[in-house]
């Protein structure tokens, strides 16, 4: 992974300090709220229903031992002893005392961590692959162009105050993981011969207007990309609309100047830009951030006939080794997911001690190597064969090892209202029952993949957008409704699924998923078809009559 | 209004120039315009002895300035509210796009915790009620590295760190 030079050390101390500075400024009353607001922003301080939050970021979802470790201390010490992962593959306290976020960024400089741009309205943190440098169906690595544009939108001096919030995915990889669709900018890293470039792809998002990305160029040159994304960031910046929040995502502008007037606009702004402006990264840079992501030196044992005879002999174990683990590119590893999706639990969170005992696995059976998924778990990505029934054990004795990594209880929930200001009814509880319904895991395997994903509010931080099914929470004269939406998808076939009909009471959304779901394996042409493949064959309708029938 | 430039308070001896105010000129006030106004006088104005420049808005396009470049002697940009960026991108286009080289002043709403990000877009002088002369001189030194190339030519990190 990437390691901090004496540079990047210098640039988030400096940050902690001027933190530091700003809440000092904001304490003694000399900045008043409205002017700290953006300040704090810009370091991922939300003032939420009951205290302050923070979200640190974690870069491209990936952590060491340290790191997750020094996570597991800040919560301990800073806030109520746990933390929650995000779709954004960041992680949020929310708890913390505005006093203490100084001290707290300064622990977490310490293992190269920061929470500089995880929100506001400036370039967030890059999200990618979390199966990223051991996926079998990669191109290459994706995470070393992330970290380049990590370090280049950190601190931008022209974008920190763009329009509205921006975010980049990068996935280098067939089948798209990182969901580049519903991102301000997505890249897809392809090669042509050798020679690699990026597809670019932009105004996808959710949010109340959800659209898919545009391909606005399907080739930049590696040398060229940064100067083509300054040109995308300066038509947005410039042409972007501020006059309503609600419009103000560059989605909008792509829709109202329409994708082909906005690709010239950028390719206009790129062609006028003069050899000195352009950014003219040295490859010396470029091969210097790569080495950081050179594979671990893997371990050459074939563990495979003790794997077979752990799962023959541990069903519990070969029900969790056929859901959670994903194939890798390395002969006799696998890739782990460490479900954070318990049945009854809040979808993201774990405990200070559940952070280290990850933290302790990787170190010593997985090379030191942790992602965070976009779906709000954990992932031990290179994990030899040989050792996944010792991984197992430690996972399910910490509560960590529900089988139910892409099944319908692996669901993507926001904070909804138990946490969050803007919300508009609760998600927790609203998963927690759906889980409840489906928890036999065995059932879940039949189902076999589906995605359910709940929002809160129409800010859709549950994705529920692109959830196979989705469910979205809406306020009605005060009492809590949801809104089921069916087929949408985050991956290479994204799409953004359709309201279904009207919407329910709390108490009625398990039944009526059950009856989505009965409908779907009385349909499916075998139980290869997955129920958003039923979907698209049959079309809504069947469903639609089955949410209704009895409700 | 304070009027920070060179890490000194200096004296404002511009005038902006709203569209009703042109009679009471003395001919040797200096002056900005509103950019439209100044396009169109801008022959007249190239003739004056007092110093003349153009104040911009967020919504103006400055690669309309590019003739008069070398002789306006200040640009400007005006910040009605500090989350509007859009001075930053004038800022960056008018030094490195189109070779400004005068007074570059940020104007408006203006913020202590802003001028890094606008020093490093090319301004050089700051307007501002809501930060002093020491502040300003902090804000400024924040940081002891940048990440990436701008118009206030400092060496990005990723050159720094090749030696080039």
């Amino acid at each position: 992974m990437y390691r901090y030079d004496e540079f990047d050390a210098r640039i988030v101390k400096d940050r902690v300090e001027q933190f530091r500075g700003q809440v000092n400024r904001r304490l003694s009353g000399e900045l008043l709220e409205d002017e700290f607001k953006p300040l704090r922003l810009q370091n991922g301080v939300y003032l939420q229903l009951h205290a302050y939050m923070l979200r640190v970021a974690i870069p491209y979802g990936q952590l060491n031992g340290a790191k997750l470790r020094r996570l597991a201390e800040v919560s301990t010490k800073y806030d109520r002893g746990y933390g929650h992962f995000t779709t954004r593959q960041n992680i949020q306290y929310n708890w913390v005392g505005l006093k203490g976020i100084p001290d707290a960024l300064n622990d977490l400089a310490e293992v190269e961590m920061h929470a500089i741009q995880t929100s506001g309205n400036c370039i967030r943190n890059v999200t990618s692959d979390h199966f990223a440098g051991a996926a079998a169906d990669e191109v290459m690595d994706p995470r070393p162009w992330c970290e380049i544009i990590r370090q280049w939108s950190t601190f931008h001096p022209e974008f920190a105050f763009l329009p509205r919030k921006f975010k980049f995915a990068v996935t280098a990889a067939a089948a798209d993981r990182a969901a580049i669709a519903v991102h301000d900018i997505g890249l897809r890293i392809v090669k042509r011969g050798e020679a690699v470039g990026f597809e670019v792809y932009v105004g996808g998002g959710q949010g109340r207007t959800p659209l898919l990305a545009v391909l606005v160029n399907d080739f930049v040159p590696e040398a060229e990309l940064l100067d083509y994304l300054e040109a995308i960031m300066r038509v947005y910046n410039r042409h972007g609309r501020r006059d309503n929040k609600y419009k103000a995502r560059i989605k909008i502008l792509v829709q109202e100047l329409g994708p082909e007037e906005f690709t010239r606009q950028v390719e206009a702004e790129y062609a006028a830009q003069h050899p000195h402006e352009k950014i003219d990264l040295p490859q010396a840079e470029i091969d210097r951030i790569h080495a950081y992501f050179a594979p671990p030196a893997f371990d050459a044992e074939d563990g495979t006939a003790a794997f077979e005879a752990a799962k023959a002999a541990e069903p519990d174990f070969a029900q969790w080794a056929e859901v959670n683990l994903h194939p890798h590119k390395q002969a006799g590893h696998a890739s782990v997911t460490v479900s954070l999706k318990p049945i009854g639990g809040a979808a993201g969170d774990a405990t200070d001690r559940q952070m280290e005992i990850v933290a302790g696995l990787a170190e010593r059976y997985a090379y030191d190597d942790i992602r965070v998924s976009h779906a709000q778990n954990l992932v031990l990505p290179h994990v030899p064969v040989k050792h996944l029934y010792a991984v197992w054990q430690a996972l399910d004795a910490a509560g960590l090892a529900t089988p139910n990594e892409s099944l319908i209880t692996d669901l993507i929930v926001c904070p909804g209202l138990d946490y969050c200001n803007l919300a508009n009814a609760r998600s927790i509880p609203v998963g927690q029952a759906v889980q409840k319904v489906f928890a036999d895991p065995k059932y879940q395997r039949e189902i076999g993949r589906l995605h359910i994903n709940i929002s809160g509010c129409i800010n859709a931080c549950g994705h529920h957008h692109v959830g196979h099914i989705g469910i979205l929470g809406v306020d009605r004269k005060g009492e809590e409704f949801y809104q089921i939406s069916l087929g949408g998808r985050a991956d290479e076939k994204a799409a953004i699924g359709a309201i279904a009909g009207p919407a329910l009471k709390g108490e009625d959304v398990p039944g009526a998923v059950k009856r989505i779901v009965d409908t779907y394996m009385s349909l499916r042409t075998s139980p290869d078809e997955l129920f958003i493949d039923t979907l698209e064959r049959v079309g809504a309708d069947p469903f639609k009559e089955a949410l209704y029938a009895a409700a | 209004m304070p009027l920070l430039k060179n890490g000194a308070e200096i004296e404002n001896v511009w005038l902006f120039l709203d569209q009703d105010r042109e009679e009471e000129l003395k001919p040797d006030q200096a002056v900005t315009l509103p950019l439209a106004r100044f396009l169109e006088q801008a022959e007249s104005l190239a003739g004056r002895n007092a110093p003349v420049g153009v104040r911009l808005v967020p919504e103006d396009d400055p690669s309309h300035l590019e003739p008069f470049l070398e002789w306006i002697q200040l640009v400007e940009v005006s910040f009605p509210k500090y989350t509007d960026g859009r001075g930053y991108s004038q800022a960056q286009l008018l030094r490195r796009r189109h070779g400004y080289r005068g007074e570059l002043r940020a104007v408006g709403h203006v913020l202590r915790d802003q001028i890094f990000y606008m020093n490093r877009s090319g301004f050089d002088a700051y307007e501002t009620a809501r930060a002093d002369l020491p502040s300003v001189l902090q804000a400024l030194n924040e940081f002891r590295d940048a990440y990436q190339p701008a118009a206030d030519g400092r060496v990005p990190v990723f050159r720094a760190r090749h030696g080039t």
